[in-house]
């Protein structure tokens, strides 16, 4: 036995070998080298693939948290729901109510020119009236932009929340999981507002539907 | 029947402008006995106080919907004979089938033109 081994752990092994040596002088300290390493690669074989991509996969999960929190801090997401969505929702706000002002104006002007047609006569009443029938229908864009604008607001204010819950999941341990979406059942399903020209259903669909009923 | 344009008409929209433009729809063909509401709930107090003889309404309102109102129209026995509009930015078929299930009169659908309203009102009123 080589005197490097006396006094360590593996002192026993290596007696043991000096011993099989000695029993078996032809066998080359090589031959036994090679079964050591067989049985050790073989044990390493079985348990690598297992243990190796658990692991790994679980490094690269971490690795992905890491990530996704440090992208989260860098996007400032309480300036989203602190700041953006309120400014966004003023800003929508501020529309609306512009939109009606203006809307007013143009209404009044409208019925003033309906009382100088009520003065007229002839081809020039008539036309004037056309026009303002005109500007009248072209006015309820301010109900239909009105009713899509509230739309973009609810849509806004759901889209804060799930920022809120996002952070709120990354950033506490045990965060509580949220509310499950609740949909609007019965009337409140009936309620939609307007729908993308592409999508609505014009007049003349709907006369033909309320014509199936009779 | 000639319609009688001097009966007394009630809007019912939550958008002051859509009143008045529909007020003014009205008055340039004849109506001018036009009384406006901004809710359903609104709405049905007037007309339980009063004498109408044509009710056109918005359906999206908060309290009371243009759908509620409809159905308490229906349901009581002074109104129920009421023609009833429904003038409403609301385009899907279940919507048109759930007013006409509730005893809709007629459905505008916005935006609407002059010619559309004045044709409605023709063919509701000339059936009550």
């Amino acid at each position: 036995m080589h005197e490097a081994f006396v006094g360590t752990r593996i002192e026993p092994l290596a007696e043991r070998i000096a011993a099989i040596r000695a029993r078996y002088p032809a066998a080359e300290p090589e031959w036994v080298a090679d079964v050591v390493r067989a049985v050790i690669t073989a044990v390493q074989g079985d348990a690598a693939p297992i243990e190796g991509t658990l692991l790994s996969e679980v490094e690269a999960l971490g690795r992905t948290i890491a990530n996704a929190k440090a992208e989260i801090a860098a996007l400032k997401v309480d300036d989203i729901t602190a700041a953006q969505i309120p400014f966004a929702t003023d800003e929508l706000d501020a529309i609306v109510a512009h939109t009606a002002a203006a809307t007013n104006a143009i209404l009044e002007s409208c019925e003033t020119l309906d009382q100088v047609a009520d003065t007229l006569s002839g081809e020039a009443a008539g036309q004037l009236q056309a026009a303002t029938t005109q500007i009248y229908e072209a006015c309820s864009f301010q109900d239909i932009t009105g009713q899509r604008i509230t739309k973009v607001v609810t849509t806004l204010k759901a889209i804060e929340e799930k920022v809120a819950q996002i952070v709120s999941t990354f950033g506490q341990r045990g965060a509580v999981a949220s509310a499950p979406e609740v949909l609007p059942q019965g009337d409140a399903a009936l309620l939609n507002g307007p729908q993308l020209p592409a999508a609505a259903m014009g007049q003349s669909e709907i006369d033909r539907l309320l014509a199936s009923f009779d | 029947m000639p319609i009688d344009k001097s009966m007394q008409v009630l809007i019912v929209d939550d958008y002051k402008t859509m009143l008045r433009i529909i007020r003014n729809l009205l008055k340039q063909i004849d109506f001018n006995n036009v009384e406006e509401a901004s809710d359903g709930a609104e709405a049905l107090g007037k007309l339980r106080t009063g004498s109408f003889g044509l009710v056109i309404s918005d359906w999206n309102m908060q309290p009371m919907t243009g759908l509620q109102l409809l159905q308490e129209v229906r349901a009581d026995t002074k109104l129920k004979t009421t023609p009833f509009i429904m003038i409403t930015a609301e385009s899907k078929t279940e919507n048109v089938v759930a007013a006409k299930q509730a005893g809709v009169s007629n459905y505008i659908v916005k935006p609407f033109n002059a010619e559309t309203l004045r044709e409605k009102i023709e063919k509701v009123l000339g059936n009550a």
